[in-house]
């Protein structure tokens, strides 16, 4: 039988965005239903490396991240437990001179931003953290960053929302989304309706469908992080880890397994994602090469998920264009989990005020679709360079 | 066309080499690849070159078999490509990912035989955990490996047909077994000889070892409950209850058990579709009569898609190797046609004996709701029973692999081969659901631990000397 349901706003996906926009919402006593095709936190959310860092971003997602680093500190207020976040910190290390020269740029440029970045010479380096391997010349380091378990905080979010009086409906994949002008209907096979007159979008890899149904097609791609942990070793890793331009990024956990991410997998289907063996093998190799220490060790599990990715690397999170109450929050190119509680609250704010205290001009949907609406004449020997 | 074709076997126990016989029978040089350092799988596993023991020493009344099956590899050697101390990790896109002496290398493969065998199926007990308490399989493996006991006074505890087995063993070779504890009852083996009776030879095999050990004043103990082992930094007790109090013997050693396991993981990752067999209260392999599985080209054989122990694994592995010739047009003449029906009606037989053998020793239907919080179910991660139950009840978790997630429940070294039926059934108690709801724990690369230090090498390693 057909369960027939309305409210005030209809969240797509339960992902750590999706979860805290119910939240939020729920604080601001807006009625909320949630729908996820799976289990909420079990996809890109909840699988990710569980960085918590915001040094690195580009500055336009500053504000939108150290508002997410004030939802972090009080998270266990939020949520109820403590995800094993810590405030470890967060070194970025450069491998050669021009990495360096990267590096002191973006000190410089993100100085106005609260994020107190340190640069450390080799020297620094060493003395500091005597367990980094030769290949590293120098490095910036965000002491405020850290790390938490993204399988605990992400399915905790939703949690809370629900205990907030969120109704949130797990295994419940959603198969039209309709607009009548002033209502979505949202139909989960013959299982149940929904009507709301605001949408968010928060499906992640698969938010691009919705967004192209409501004609505001996105060029988004998904790919694939993989990831590797070790057996719990004795903790020497005092910080997150990453590399400038691009490599591998490591932690360790409180447990004292490593987590280490980096390369790409590759999809075994719509839905499930996979480590290829080049990519562990590059894993391997590179860990070793920052991590000395770990050569010894083993890899006791890798995995993947799926994530979406847009050119310019930026999520799209704002207001349709397209669509009235349509709310998109989605495409966080693999770096979703520390700025997704603040991006929630912005959805909500959305809802809300139809504006958000945090800038997120950069974010805009608009910035894909309006070129492909007014050139979309261009001949097409012109845009194949 | 024969050419082309480069069948793997995956796993070199009684079902790996009864395939690879059929292949190389028909003209193919199959790929072994075998964990051990020497071929017999574990039931038939042999010692290091250098040690003396004889056959009969290690394997007992089932030295005849072992003998047959071991000398038949002997005799394959030259014809095969056989890498042993080779783990299997990982597959993807038609080649098997392997590692031996830290090095990783790649097996391409047009068809695959699995023959990955079982572990024990491990029920944990309080103090399970404390040093001196061991598997029956790898009791069982210390004695046939290196002529080592795990202790000089043994206990062994649990159920199955490998209790009474390894208590022989143990006891022929000179160690003193202070009790055999079995939680199935005698009734529960009574009401089971109808069906054990199809397979009258393994049926007196097993009263032998029963009589045997009666005979020489082990005692056995029916219908019991493990409560614990007892000792601090050592074992130097089990306790135990049954129908008429609780007891306490002294002992260096526990061996425990129930039953099997299959080896799935690698079926996994091939994209094998599997299905909840009640029997075996395990999600296992689907697989046709003559071992086909769901993925076009993987055939499986033996313990590792359901335990039907050593003679069926042999028919099973020489069955799934006729498949794979007939697959292939290598062979489908009359003769083996004939053949192919004769093994499949022995394995059908033999799952009325499996049957016999559920009925005779029982999985213990309290376990889980007997499992004390404070029980240790995962000793990798040290995640005890009441952490499993406090999650799931706090997230309402139904799904065993979100439980894992919530709590690291299998994600340690063993990646759930030794949890995973503990968390599974505890799972299932406590949410109040049946067994087969509650899932299965996703098959993830590595199989095994790989070292960092892992080399890689795009060239096959070479074979290594067959000794």
């Amino acid at each position: 039988m057909t369960e027939h349901c309305a409210c005030d706003v209809a969240i797509l996906g339960g992902g750590i965005v999706g979860a805290s926009a119910a939240l939020a919402l729920r604080r601001m006593g807006f009625s909320v239903m949630l729908l996820e095709r799976d289990l909420c936190g079990s996809r890109s959310s909840g699988v990710n490396y569980g960085g918590v860092r915001r040094q690195g971003r580009p500055l336009t997602q500053l504000p939108l991240a150290q508002r997410a680093q004030g939802v972090w500190t009080r998270l266990t207020e939020l949520i109820g437990i403590d995800g094993e976040y810590v405030q470890s910190g967060h070194l970025k290390l450069a491998r050669s001179p021009s990495d360096l020269a990267a590096l002191e740029a973006y000190f410089e440029a993100s100085a106005g931003f609260g994020m107190d970045l340190q640069m450390l010479d080799a020297k620094a380096l060493r003395q500091r953290f005597p367990w980094l391997g030769e290949r590293a010349i120098g490095g910036s380091l965000c002491p405020q960053d850290g790390h938490a378990n993204p399988r605990l905080v992400s399915p905790a979010f939703a949690k809370a929302a629900a205990a907030m009086g969120a109704d949130i409906r797990e295994h419940m994949p959603v198969d039209e989304v309709e607009h009548d002008g002033k209502h979505f209907t949202l139909t989960c096979s013959k299982r149940l309706v929904l009507r709301a007159p605001y949408l968010l979008n928060c499906a992640g890899a698969w938010a691009g469908r919705i967004a192209a149904s409501f004609n505001e097609a996105v060029p988004m791609v998904p790919s694939h992080p993989v990831m590797a942990v070790t057996e719990p070793l004795p903790m020497f890793m005092t910080l997150s880890l990453g590399v400038e331009g691009g490599g591998i990024y490591a932690r360790q956990a409180p447990r004292g397994n490593c987590v280490i991410g980096g390369s790409q997998g590759y999809a075994l289907d719509d839905q499930r994602a996979r480590p290829s063996r080049e990519a562990i093998a590059l894993v391997l190799e590179r860990t070793v090469e920052l991590l000395p220490e770990l050569r010894h060790a083993h890899i006791i599990r890798t995995w993947s998920g799926t994530e979406g990715y847009l050119p310019d690397r930026e999520p799209v999170i704002g207001l349709s264009h397209t669509t009235p109450g349509l709310i998109h929050g989605f495409g966080f190119a693999g770096a979703g989990f520390q700025i997704g509680p603040a991006v929630g609250e912005v959805l909500a704010e959305l809802v809300r005020d139809g504006a958000s205290t945090t800038p997120i001009q950069a974010f805009s949907v608009a910035r894909f679709t309006t070129p492909t609406q007014v050139f979309s004449s261009v001949p097409p020997s012109a845009t194949s360079t | 066309m024969s050419a082309d074709l480069q069948p793997v076997i995956v796993g070199a126990g009684p079902a790996g080499i009864r395939a690879a016989e059929t292949l190389v029978r028909h003209g193919l040089k199959p790929v072994v690849i075998d964990e051990a350092p020497r071929w017999g799988g574990q039931i038939y596993r042999q010692p290091p070159a250098i040690f003396q023991r004889t056959r009969q020493t290690l394997y007992g009344l089932d030295a005849k078999a072992a003998a047959a099956v071991l000398n038949t590899m002997t005799t394959l050697l030259p014809h095969i490509s056989y890498r042993n101390d080779t783990l299997v990790w990982n597959a993807e896109g038609g080649q098997l990912d392997l590692l031996h002496q830290n090095q990783s290398s790649t097996q391409p493969y047009s068809h695959l035989i699995l023959s990955t065998g079982a572990t024990d199926r491990v029920l944990p007990f309080p103090g399970w955990t404390t040093p001196g308490v061991f598997t029956l399989g790898g009791a069982q493996v210390a004695l046939k490996y290196q002529g080592c006991a795990i202790g000089s006074r043994v206990v062994f505890v649990g159920t199955g047909p490998l209790l009474y087995l390894i208590a022989y063993q143990y006891a022929k070779a000179g160690a003193k077994v202070v009790a055999v504890l079995d939680t199935a009852t005698l009734l529960d083996q009574i009401a089971a000889l109808p069906d054990l009776m199809v397979a009258p030879g393994l049926l007196a095999r097993g009263i032998y070892y029963v009589s045997w050990l009666r005979a020489h004043g082990v005692p056995l103990h029916g219908g019991i409950q493990p409560l614990g082992a007892v000792g601090d930094g050592r074992v130097d007790a089990m306790r135990w209850r049954d129908s008429r109090g609780e007891h306490e013997v002294a002992c260096d050693a526990i061996g425990f058990g129930h039953a099997l396991r299959s080896e799935t993981q690698l079926a996994d990752i091939l994209g094998c579709r599997f299905e909840f067999n009640v029997l075996q209260r395990a999600w296992l392999p689907v697989h046709d009569a003559a071992g086909r599985a769901s993925v076009s080209g993987v055939y499986l054989a033996g313990d590792g898609v359901g335990i039907m122990g050593a003679q069926a694994a042999e028919w099973a592995g020489e069955r799934a190797a006729l498949a794979l010739l007939a697959d292939t047009d290598q062979a489908s003449a009359p003769a083996q046609r004939a053949r192919a029906n004769k093994l499949e009606k022995a394995l059908g037989r033999t799952q009325r004996f499996r049957r016999g053998l559920e009925r005779a020793f029982p999985f213990p239907p309290t376990w889980a709701e007997q499992a004390s919080d404070s029980l240790v179910v995962c000793r990798c991660e040290d995640v005890t029973a009441s952490d499993l139950r406090t999650s799931a009840a706090a997230m309402g978790t139904t799904d065993i692999n979100r439980l894992k997630a919530l709590t690291r429940v299998g994600m340690g070294r063993c990646q759930g081969r030794m949890c995973g039926v503990a968390a599974c059934e505890i799972l299932a108690q406590c949410s109040g659901q049946p067994l087969k709801a509650v899932g299965r724990l996703r098959g993830q690369a590595p199989i095994k631990p790989i070292p960092f230090s892992m080399a890689r090498t795009t060239v096959p390693s070479k074979p290594a000397a067959s000794t």
